[in-house]
């Protein structure tokens, strides 16, 4: 659920009006409907060869909801991130959206443009300004006239605070630039829930607090997310749900206060002994 | 008249040119002709090709039999093309056509322009696979993640970066097609290498010809050269943008606004 009055303080940061409303109408949305279930994974299985990186995994995640899937490297979270985006095909398992198993889905770019994904390593479009690289997808697949689709692209570089580097190509930004652009550009499409994939393990502290300021806001509003991350404190401070991860499975899970402070599970107590 | 020392030397050069140039011109003409083509079409019929041998292979079997049938022949095509000599294509081509019709020939010129366009295509097929091949993955999941499928990655994210990468090969092939044209005299053209070998049987000055030849294709190298190095440049763009408004960086503002935070 969303506190009312965080939205209202978060819009009135912007200076721009329509950003402001853009924001508040994802809230208002997400409020309506919070019950709703918009992903849920069952017994979901995967292997690379012989090594199995994701056994039963169990969770669902509805409107509203920011899931922080925390864990040690190499347990799997990652690879669970990518099977919901269908980047890896699981072997075993559903993936329900809206209640319809998505998995063996002949159009994956269709379900792609409801589920966005942020990078660890940034993936903007080399070939495009930061403008061109929000703009692209608005035009070519959902078809939006250019002079619009810019004005959508500008509104959301605004939320992000990048909307003074349109014209910057990709190589000219930092880290920290580049992944606020990359968030914009997932934005842009209007998704149901966005994919965060490690999103500040490349950047420095300084850049890595301009990202996590960007996806608190974005928290803030109501959007859904899934977020995979090493940030302790953005998980503790601004997930309403952790998802601790170990070995290839859900170690444990449940609010930022049951895992942080009083996980039941060794593995996790023994994780997070060091954050304390 | 000229002296026997001036026949070796510059003089005797420009005489040739003085002398011959329409010959020349026609030579050079026809090279270039050639070259532009069939480096052109060359470079489409690689961009389809290395499109096609980096398609994803499809999940469903009648398909992927397809597919694999497509690359084996594909394959076929770029190896027996980069495995035999030009010259010798030409002469297969061009004769193999003649027994076929009793005897009636290709026309001259239309046998340079498919010989060179399809020799080239297997060079360039290779060329563009390996600059597809070369583009981060993440390109690909970026594009995939916004929705987009194959066709619109490879369209508006991959082939552009993959162009620009290979533009320098590019280059070699349009400048190696200038210099190898000269192996078409074997069926007739009338290319540059031709019309030498023609002023040569006029004036028996083989020297003197042939450095003037040799002058006129480095000049039409050099060129070509210098013009797409100008058109990679240009590809690059601008080094520096330009910050809209008096606005400076805007982390500061996001992080300032970041203090209300998620109360559940």
């Amino acid at each position: 659920m969303i506190d009312g009055r965080s939205i209202a303080e978060v819009g009135s940061d912007f200076e721009n009006k329509e950003a402001s409303r853009a924001i508040v109408s994802y809230a208002s949305a997400a409020t309506q409907t919070a019950e709703e279930t918009i992903i849920k994974v069952e017994h979901l299985g995967k292997t690379f060869g012989s090594h199995s990186v994701l056994r039963d995994i169990d969770f669902s995640v509805k409107k509203g909801d920011v899931t922080c899937i925390i864990g040690p490297s190499g347990s799997g979270k990652s690879t669970l991130l990518r099977c919901i985006n269908l980047f890896e095909t699981p072997d075993s398992g559903r993936i329900l959206f809206h209640g319809e198993d998505i998995i063996n889905t002949k159009n994956a770019s269709r379900y792609r443009r409801k589920v966005g994904m942020v990078f660890q390593s940034f993936n903007l479009f080399n070939n495009y300004s930061v403008l061109g690289n929000c703009t692209i997808g608005l035009r070519k697949i959902l078809k939006i006239k250019k002079a619009e689709a810019e004005n959508i692209a500008l509104e959301y570089l605004k939320t992000v605070g990048m909307d003074a580097y349109v014209k910057a190509k990709p190589k000219q930004l930092s880290g920290g630039q580049k992944q606020r652009v990359a968030i914009a550009r997932a934005m842009c499409m209007s998704p149901e829930v966005i994919l965060f994939d490690e999103p500040t393990s490349a950047l420095d502290p300084e850049m890595t607090g301009e990202v996590l300021a960007v996806m608190q806001k974005l928290a803030a509003s109501g959007l859904t997310m899934i977020v995979v991350t090493h940030e302790m404190s953005f998980a503790r401070d601004v997930a309403n749900r952790i998802v601790f991860m170990d070995d290839g499975v859900i170690a444990e899970e449940g609010t930022a206060d049951e895992i942080f402070l009083h996980p039941k599970n060794e593995r996790t107590r023994a994780f997070l002994k060091n954050e304390k | 008249m000229l002296t026997a020392r001036d026949k070796l030397g510059v003089k005797m050069i420009i005489e040739i040119l003085r002398q011959y140039y329409p010959l020349i011109f026609r030579g050079v003409g026809y090279t270039m002709l050639v070259a532009i083509f069939g480096t052109i079409i060359g470079l489409l019929i690689g961009l389809l090709i290395g499109t096609y041998r980096t398609l994803p292979m499809p999940r469903n079997k009648a398909l992927r039999v397809l597919k694999r049938a497509g690359d084996f022949i594909l394959t076929t095509y770029i190896e027996v093309f980069r495995g035999t000599p030009m010259m010798v294509q030409a002469l297969v081509i061009f004769w193999g056509f003649a027994l076929l019709n009793g005897g009636q020939t290709l026309n001259v010129t239309f046998s340079a322009l498919l010989i060179v366009s399809i020799n080239t295509g297997a060079y360039m097929s290779e060329i563009v696979r390996g600059g597809i091949i070369s583009i981060d993955r993440g390109q690909f999941e970026g594009a995939q993640s916004i929705g987009m499928g194959h066709g619109r990655t490879m369209f508006y994210i991959v082939i552009p970066q993959a162009l620009r990468n290979i533009l320098p090969s590019v280059t070699n092939e349009f400048i190696i097609n200038i210099k190898d044209t000269s192996v078409l005299n074997v069926i007739g053209f009338t290319e540059l290498f031709f019309q030498a070998k023609k002023i040569v049987s006029i004036n028996y000055q083989t020297f003197a010809t042939y450095m003037l030849i040799a002058i006129v294709y480095f000049v039409l190298t050099f060129s070509i050269s210098l013009i797409l190095r100008f058109a990679e440049k240009k590809m690059d763009g601008k080094k520096h943008f330009t910050i809209l408004g008096s606005q400076s960086d805007r982390a500061d503002v996001v992080a300032a606004n970041s203090g209300g935070g998620r109360n559940d």
